[in-house]
């Protein structure tokens, strides 16, 4: 199922920092063309969110090879979540519409855990283990903040890893996936009564080194 | 391929060879359109369709045209949403903010097809007749979820990294509208854990209407 990957004049151009600025100089600087190259990931955290720049490094590499690896990190986001929505139910701390609103987040979490483990396994790797994890707790209002930094995280983590998919069935799951987390982040927004679009119009990758250690705290023993 | 993966297990039966450089893109969109016509019934398009299907460009430059032909839509729709939704407090915030992104993708695709060394599609002209918020509400709900099916049906075949980072930003946007927008509609923001992908006869098939 792999897709070679030929890159193209552009890509080279703009898979490396220093011309990626040239690029920009080139472009006279007009604003929608630099605002929308600059989405794609500015120079100071591209070697996370820029694909293959110069070392084809994901940031995944733990958790497998290529594609496999790539899956095995997503799941591995989706246990967490899955977790995170578990515990938020159980705590009793929500009612009513948005009691409704935790639980089908949850349970989409949870087939994109079903879906993620098929995948690997019918790819012939290893799916990554269930994580054990810990999350606060505290109020209503600070679990709905965490809800909503998690999926903006998740989104962002998506985001950062399509253009290092191979495949392109790999790239079509991923792709269904991440704009269900941009729903339920722009969802878990509006309840907080937070703007649904915090990067604006284009949004922003995050690369694996980053969401790893943002997510590293929720993870116990 | 596992039927739970795929959002469209349809579509499983149609090879599309993204290995092949040779590849034209109105090969893409017929094949795409007979899986389409196989499963949705009758393929007969009318001018607009069969126009684009005509005018079809191969590559980046095409699914990026296809994608400034929807921006320009929603741009359109909501500008005039500022005035014929008759929207109030959240809803009339809401409108501006989804105007200003769509109004920014447009001005980024634009540009991005220039770049690369391709023409833009000129702004069609629509017609969006609805009458009202909720009729509004309804228009911008099918929009926003048809919107993030045709870049997440057009995605795969892309070929440089830059322009598929540029289609999954704008996607992901496209995403957290339709959530948006789903919410003043009373509607779950998130219906599916997968979301559907469309390919580009069938969204050009759903669009056209619209166009004037």
């Amino acid at each position: 199922m792999a897709v070679a990957n030929k890159p193209s004049a552009l890509e080279r151009v703009t898979s490396d920092p220093v011309s990626r600025r040239k690029l920009l100089a080139v472009t006279g600087g007009s604003t929608a063309l630099a605002a929308f190259l600059a989405a794609c990931g500015s120079d100071s955290n591209s070697t996370t969110t820029m694909a293959n720049n110069g070392g084809g490094k994901t940031g995944t590499e733990q958790f497998g090879k290529g594609d496999v690896g790539i899956l095995n990190y997503a799941l591995t986001l989706e246990y967490l979540e899955t977790a995170f929505y578990a515990d938020v139910v159980k705590s009793g701390l929500f009612k009513g519409s948005d009691l409704e609103t935790i639980r089908k987040f949850g349970s989409e979490e949870v087939e994109h855990v079903s879906a993620l483990t098929g995948f690997v396994k019918q790819m012939g790797g290893t799916p990554a283990p269930k994580p054990k994890t810990e999350f606060p707790l505290k109020s209503a209002k600070s679990v709905l903040e965490l809800a909503a930094t998690v999926e903006n995280l998740g989104a962002a983590a998506y985001l950062g890893q399509a253009p290092n998919i191979k495949g392109a069935s790999v790239l079509a799951a991923a792709l269904s996936i991440h704009s269900v987390e941009g729903r339920h982040a722009a969802a878990l927004n509006t309840l907080l009564g937070e703007s649904i679009t915090p990067d604006g119009a284009f949004a922003k990758p995050a690369g694996a080194d980053e969401v790893l250690k943002s997510v590293e705290p929720f993870i116990v023993g | 391929m596992s039927d739970q993966i795929l959002a469209q297990p349809e579509l499983a039966g149609v090879h599309i060879d993204t290995d092949s450089e040779d590849i034209s893109r109105s090969e893409v969109i017929l094949k795409g359109a007979l899986a389409a016509g196989a499963v949705y019934g009758a393929l007969a398009v009318g001018p607009f369709v069969g126009r684009a299907l005509a005018m079809a460009e191969s590559g980046d430059v095409g699914i990026l045209n296809f994608a400034l032909t929807l921006e320009y839509l929603e741009a359109a729709f909501y500008k005039e949403a500022k005035t014929r939704a008759k929207a109030s407090g959240d809803l009339k915030s809401l409108i501006e903010l989804v105007g200003r992104d769509e109004e920014e993708h447009v001005g980024a695709l634009t540009e991005t097809i220039k770049k690369l060394g391709g023409k833009p599609v000129a702004e069609p002209k629509f017609d969006f007749p609805y009458s009202g918020t909720s009729g509004f509400l309804k228009l911008a709900q099918t929009f926003e979820d048809t919107g993030v099916s045709a870049y997440n049906g057009a995605a795969p075949q892309i070929k440089a990294k830059e322009v598929l980072e540029a289609a999954g930003s704008i996607v992901q946007v496209e995403a957290r509208h339709a959530a948006a927008i789903r919410l003043q509609n009373k509607e779950e923001p998130a219906p599916e854990a997968f979301d559907p992908a469309l390919p580009e006869a069938k969204v050009l098939k759903a669009v056209e209407p619209f166009i004037a």
